[in-house]
């Protein structure tokens, strides 16, 4: 893809700030895995004062559910699943310092307000392209919530993983862009 | 000593017969019904649960890891016609993708889906060994197990995963003959949270399905992996309109309805879903959708229901007939 971004996980402050809706990026580097219910578990791990399963701060949290390992391979088809359902524990964990999400679909105004603040982006990676995907993931390790099977959290290495910038640290959003550039006028 | 005799009529499973028997007071009856013995067979044709088993372990494999060539070609037909470099690029990986899960069998999209079945059971069909839903569920459960698939079934409230991915949903349909016909149609959870069903008033009539499909589309956006192919259920009850939404999904992408006032309809949603620039993955283009699949049934007089049932580009079905 032209134009491709390299960046590396995880991320601070001034990566992500370089960072503009529309982008191609690569990612390499360590990235980690939760989905629905491993959210809920961090955010009430938080309510109740307890400490996270690992360290947040600069982390990319990749909203994904892989299907199981065939024997020889690290994982199965490990594409995004849909960010909106995380919307309501998104912040929290900005707090703690992420700095990335990777999932497909719409942010609610809340969650790119927050993303503004916290200076955290929101990438896709391209929904269905599972088989794919699973191609950029080198290593995975489960560390937490394992009895969750398919939600519970990962921690994956990853090299030339490829994704595209949605929202930004300055409220850009690319599904509107996209959108607008393409619309036929009624 | 014989009385009389008396011709009877018989239908079996090898076809229909006139037999004359005699008939005969007191004892040593002298007729051999051999010849009815020999006609006897039952009508009902007997399908061992086994055979079910084998046969869905199979679709739900086979399903999984190799995507129709009815939607590698829509999205042939979406390159030539995508205005987005975006867009194509997608539809591009999307090809890819389902070249390599085809070639290593391993899932299109790790979202293997909630397995959801359409059979048509001849009503000559007697199932034996166990019912058709446990039959049904155990080659779910193989298949999802020797397969690789994902286990994406859970409780509603406690939201503990059920291992294996069952139940299925099961949709019985009893139909003339002695066939069973199985289709696969396994659904990820991302597309049919897209779901929506609308009890809309007469008046609204046509003009308010179309907008109610598109806005529909519109709201869905990016969520259910576009491009997508849109069932739409017309009429019969709430529930009966909702199986009519997806059971329009199981039909080759792109064929319209043999109706032409659906296929006129199908065409009018597909152009205006397409015009508002959502294109592939919602990054902006003029192929969000590949395909609007219309279908329509008798309605009480007081509704006009509406269901819109959206499949991921990962439309997958398997169909087997024992």
């Amino acid at each position: 893809m032209a134009n491709e971004i390299k960046i590396t996980a995880p991320l601070d402050d001034a990566a992500v700030a370089k960072l503009k809706a529309g982008d191609q990026v690569s990612i390499t580097g360590v990235i980690y895995t939760a989905r629905d219910t491993a959210h809920k578990r961090l955010v009430d791990a938080l309510d109740a004062g307890q400490p996270l399963p690992f360290d947040m701060n600069g982390q990319v949290i990749y909203y994904v559910g892989p299907s199981p390992a065939k024997p020889g391979k690290v994982i199965g088809s490990a594409g995004p699943t849909t960010s909106y359902r995380m919307d309501l524990y998104a912040e929290r964990l900005m707090e703690k310092g992420m700095k990335g999400m990777i999932g497909k679909g719409m942010r609610d105004k809340k969650v790119i307000e927050a993303m503004k603040k916290h200076k955290c982006v929101y990438f896709a990676a391209i929904g269905g392209a599972a088989a794919l995907i699973a191609r950029s993931i080198k290593a995975v390790e489960i560390i937490a919530y394992e009895d969750l099977g398919p939600e519970a959290v990962r921690r994956m290495e990853v090299e030339d993983f490829k994704a595209v910038v949605i929202n930004d640290i300055y409220g850009n959003d690319l599904y509107d862009i996209g959108k607008a550039q393409y619309r036929v006028a009624k | 000593m014989e009385v009389g005799s008396f011709t009877a009529f018989l239908r079996s499973g090898r076809g229909e017969k006139t037999l004359d028997f005699p008939c005969w007071f007191g004892d040593n009856n002298p007729f051999k019904s051999n010849d009815f013995n020999v006609f006897w067979e039952p009508i009902l044709r007997t399908i061992h649960s086994n055979a079910i088993i084998a046969v869905v372990k199979k679709m739900v494999m086979g399903a999984n890891y190799d995507l129709g060539d009815d939607v590698i070609r829509a999205f042939e037909k979406g390159l030539k016609q995508e205005a987005s470099p975006v867009g194509r690029a997608v539809l591009n990986t999307l090809i890819e993708n389902a070249r390599i899960a085809h070639d290593e069998q391993v899932p299109i999209c790790q979202d293997t889906g909630m397995a959801v079945f359409f059979v048509e059971m001849g009503q000559d069909v007697h199932i034996e060994g166990a019912l058709l839903q446990d039959a049904i569920d155990e080659g779910v459960r193989q298949g999802y197990k020797d397969g690789y698939l994902r286990k994406s079934i859970c409780d509603p409230f406690t939201r503990k995963n059920t291992g294996d991915n069952t139940p299925a949903v099961v949709i019985l349909d009893v139909v003339a003959g002695d066939a069973l016909k199985i289709t696969a149609a396994p659904k990820g959870g991302g597309s049919e949270n897209m779901s929506r069903l609308t009890m809309l008033a007469p008046s609204a009539g046509k003009k308010g399905i179309v907008d109610f499909v598109v806005k529909r589309c519109e709201e869905a956006g990016s969520n259910p992996c576009p491009p997508v192919i849109v069932g739409v259920g017309i009429g019969g009850s709430a529930e009966k309109c909702m199986i009519l939404a997806k059971k329009a999904l199981l039909r080759h992408v792109g064929e319209p309805s043999p109706d032409p006032e659906l296929a006129a309809l199908e065409a009018e949603m597909l152009e205006k879903i397409n015009a508002l620039g959502m294109g592939p993955q919602g990054l902006g283009g003029t192929t969000y959708a590949l395909a609007v699949h219309v279908e329509k049934h008798p309605c009480h007089i007081a509704s006009l229901p509406l269901a819109v049932n959206i499949c991921c580009h990962a439309s997958r079905h398997k169909e087997a007939v024992l």
